[in-house]
């Protein structure tokens, strides 16, 4: 490796799928290769999150030199002198084995069927092994909250094939804000919430968060704890007010209209000028 | 006495109590010291004896009775030498330094000496080389056998990068399993940018069977220390770790009695013998999984993070521990750095065969005699290790196979005895040299039982992070278990073998990659047992109870009533004056205590 090639900025040249590209080195394969218009399938990757490697979905051939492995193209640098294949038959059968596995773990969710069936599997060789699951331990929720919050509020718990995602000793967590960004995210729609009465019940993580409720019309705002956490977000100088869509809006007119009446522009005045261009030939 | 855990396992510490103890009753002027473990684990509890002028003299087995008669003996004068397991003039391995014999050796000399023990004969003893022989918990052992030398040398006279260039000429490979040259990871991480630079042992030993490590830092912790210190100052680190499992928690101790005296001594902390080299070492305990074992897995575990790996595209001696640059190796490989630091880069490539250098120590368990640790140069047959050393098969049985590399390497065949054990060869082979545990098995183990044996353990181990590894692996374990339990379609010989290669090209870290090491190597070298398994539903080896039937022939039957006394259900009648025993099938639970205890051969099964 040149010293040149290790500069973070450094131009790389690599070929993917036989076509020769010269990207900034250390990108990550996946990125470059969808830019590039090729499709390759992920369920782990989300493009707000560090790459994490787990699904193995979006896996690809890698040739170095005198070497050839099959790796994850979302975790893969970019580097001088790779060649990469997104569709090599050792590609697909990779793919379509690790959607086998997939599906039998999360028999419930649609979206792996889907794209199984898409890829060519129509029914996988082994049992079932979980029933009524869709989760397929993609860590993308897990990521998320830990991004979001810093200090999470769900995380991995167990290994193998125990390993299960949950709050701390499967307890109500007192971290969650109920922000439902882990549900937004997950790619299988394993993660439900319902909003009962006053309260968000996410059942997934045995939570319950409080609801506020709008200071000026009494709809139901968004978890108290979300709220207070944006506040503390914006520190001192900004803050924001405990106000529904409809009645911030309402505020605002109201606010502009106060403005415009102490600074001694009338209604009227405004009409005349706004008028005037109109009035010409 | 030697009290590393083998030897208190076997009841060492009651026995060193009552040396003690009738040491002080009888107010003798002896000195009581707790030793390593000198590998011959077989025969712990070991007892040794140094008197002045004598050699050193080894009793093994020794009991609490035994101990206390020993005592008395020696305060008579009387070395007991009709029970005594053999003597050694000199007085450690390596350094084969002479201590003048100037007693009388009288009945000693009928003792034979420890190199010509079998067990000893063809053994090289480089890592291991004061384990058993010195003192853990004192560092003037260690010092006294010429400990810390080497690192006073290295710091006085030489420059970082003739320390990397001497360990790069010696050939030295990691002794953790991968084998990688460990003078180019030395050089990588010297040259890799960022501050602070992290040395770390790995001290995660975990494969079911094998305890070199263990037995190292039980044993001689310093010399894990000084390589540690040496590697420091080639990569230009100030700080280290050393992780190791909680499993092991005389290791633990050992060592920070170890770290603490090193400090006392200035060997270890800052300014380390009054130069400018800075160097700390802490212990970070793991939990025991086995997945943090590997590099990145444990550098998470440090950190405080659960232990799961990432792809290593970005090695970790650029961006390892907390980010910084990182060298991470093996206990083994530490222990050796001060031997090639000392004796020389030439000298220590003189050992060991074109491409594996040096020693390499193995635990050998299972199916042998000689149960120990065994420090050999690279490049001895697995028939030498197996026969030679470790003293072949046990109770007239023939050898089988052997599982080396751990749960992650693979099972060779009688076929493979005369591999040269190194690091290529046993890759080639399909199984890995792993960290050196070393499993026999005799004719009556079902290599598909034990493949299915290794790969529950792995499935239990494995991390769940990848799809390949946390549902691969499972798979692989269903699919063994319905061949043992005599369910399986020929077609899922076919499948098991397509998981495998999944499982293999598809998993983030060593762990899965490897995973399918025992199944694909027992595939290869014995695939008409599992056919036997799949479509004779028969178990060639009488282990998978479901397939197996076990009969006496009434012929063979001596009616010696062993059998019915061996069987755990009763399911045995007559035996005894003169009628053959017979065997109730419906009461039989195929478990074989009877086959184990008949003399004569004549339970067999089908």
């Amino acid at each position: 490796m040149s010293d040149d090639d290790r500069k973070p900025l450094a131009q790389v040249k690599t070929v993917i799928d036989g076509r020769e590209v010269t990207v900034q080195r250390d990108r990550w394969a996946l990125d470059v290769a969808r830019e590039m218009g090729i499709s390759i399938p992920t369920l782990c990757n989300h493009p707000a999150l560090t790459p994490y490697g787990a699904c193995r979905l979006c896996v690809v051939q890698v040739t170095k030199g005198k070497w050839t492995w099959l790796t994850t193209s979302c975790d893969l640098p970019i580097r001088e002198g790779l060649s990469i294949s997104t569709d090599a038959p050792a590609v697909v059968q990779a793919r379509k084995m690790a959607l086998e596995m997939l599906w039998t773990q999360a028999p419930d969710a649609k979206e792996i069927r889907d794209l199984a069936r898409q890829m060519g599997v129509e029914k996988p060789r082994f049992d079932n092994r979980l029933e009524d699951n869709k989760c397929i331990l993609c860590g993308l929720c897990v990521r998320v909250c830990e991004k979001i919050l810093g200090d999470s509020a769900i995380h991995f718990s167990h290994r193998g094939a125990k390993r299960d995602v949950t709050t701390p000793f499967g307890e109500p967590s007192e971290t969650c804000i109920g922000c439902r960004a882990c549900e937004m995210i997950c790619p299988t729609g394993h993660i439900v919430s319902r909003l009962e009465g006053s309260a968000l019940n996410i059942s997934t993580w045995n939570t319950e968060v409080e609801m506020a409720r709008c200071e000026q019309c009494g709809c139901v705002l968004m978890p108290v704890k979300e709220f207070e956490f944006i506040r503390a977000r914006m520190g001192e100088k900004i803050r924001p007010e405990q106000l529904c869509q409809a009645c911030r809006r309402q505020k605002t007119a109201k606010q502009l209209s106060d403005i415009s009446t102490t600074s001694g522009w009338t209604a009227g005045q405004r009409q005349a000028k706004t008028a005037e261009p109109v009035t010409g030939d | 006495m030697g009290l590393c855990t083998c030897g208190l396992a076997n009841g060492g510490g009651d026995v060193l109590a009552h040396i003690r103890d009738e040491v002080q009753k009888r107010r003798l002027d002896f000195v009581v010291h707790e030793t390593g473990c000198v590998g011959f684990c077989e025969m712990e509890p070991i007892v040794d004896v140094l008197a002045p002028g004598l050699p050193r003299v080894f009793y093994h087995h020794v009991t609490t009775e035994e101990a206390r008669e020993l005592v008395r003996s020696l305060a008579a004068g009387d070395f007991q030498s009709e029970s005594a397991l053999m003597r050694l003039e000199r007085d450690e391995l390596l350094r084969q330094v002479d201590r003048p014999l100037t007693g009388k050796l009288n009945g000693l000399a009928n003792v034979p000496q420890m190199n010509d023990v079998g067990f000893y004969k063809s053994q090289m003893k480089l890592a291991l080389r004061n384990c058993g022989f010195i003192d853990p918990h004192n560092i003037d052992d260690y010092i006294a056998t010429g400990g810390y030398a080497s690192l006073a040398k290295v710091i006085q006279t030489m420059t970082p990068d003739e320390v990397v260039e001497c360990i790069k000429q010696s050939g030295l490979r990691g002794r953790g399993g991968g084998g990688f040259a460990t003078g180019r990871k030395w050089e990588a991480c010297r040259k890799a940018e960022g501050r602070p630079k992290y040395v770390l042992c790995n001290g995660d030993e975990g494969d079911p069977g094998a305890f070199m490590d263990r037995s190292i830092m039980e044993g001689n912790p310093h010399a894990v220390l000084e390589g540690m210190a040496i590697g420091a100052y080639a990569i230009g680190s100030d700080r280290g770790y050393i992780y190791v499992r909680l499993e092991y928690p005389l290791a633990v101790e050992n060592l920070r009695i170890a770290i603490q005296q090193a400090e006392q001594e200035c060997l270890l902390g800052e300014n380390i013998l009054g130069t400018d080299f800075n160097f700390t070492i802490r212990i970070s305990r793991g939990a025991g999984a086995f997945v943090c074992g590997e590099s990145t897995a444990l550098m998470a575990s440090i950190e405080g993070q659960a232990g799961e790996p990432r792809a290593k595209h970005i090695h970790t001696s650029e961006k390892g521990l907390f980010g910084k640059p990182t060298n991470l190796n093996n206990v083994e490989t530490w222990a050796n750095v001060p031997v090639i630091l000392d004796k020389g880069a030439e000298w220590f490539s003189s050992i060991g065969n074109e491409n594996s250098k040096g020693t390499k120590v193995f635990s050998v368990v299972g199916k042998v005699k000689n149960t120990g640790l065994v420090e050999v140069p690279m490049g001895v047959t697995l028939r030498q290790i197996i026969f030679d050393i470790a003293g072949g098969i046990p109770d007239g049985r023939s050898f089988k196979g052997v599982q080396t590399g751990g749960p992650s390497g693979g099972c060779l065949p009688a076929s493979q005895l005369d591999l040269p054990v190194d690091f290529d060869s046993l890759t080639e082979a399909g199984s890995m040299m792993g960290s050196g545990g070393m499993i026999v098995m005799d004719d009556r183990t079902c290599v598909v039982e034990v493949a299915r044996y290794f790969t529950e353990f792995l499935c239990r181990e494995s991390c769940g992070k990848c799809t390949a590894c946390r549902e691969g692996t499972l798979r692989m374990l269903e699919l063994l278990e319905k061949i043992t339990s005599g369910q399986a379609a020929p077609e899922d010989l076919g499948l098991l073998e397509e998981v495998c290669l999944h499982v293999r090209d598809n998993s983030i870290c060593g762990l899965g990659k490897s995973a399918p090491n025992p199944t694909l190597s027992t595939l290869r070298y014995f695939r008409e047992e599992y056919d036997a398994h799949v479509l004779d539903r028969k178990c060639p080896a009488g282990v998978c109870r479901a397939l197996t039937k076990f009969r006496i022939d009434p012929e063979a039957c001596k009616a010696c009533g062993q059998c019915p006394k061996a069987c755990p259900v009763s399911a045995i009648s007559g035996g005894k004056k003169k009628v053959p025993a017979k065997i109730d099938q419906e009461k039989c639970v195929q478990c074989g205590l009877c086959r184990d205890a008949c003399k004569f051969d004549a339970v067999t099964a089908t």
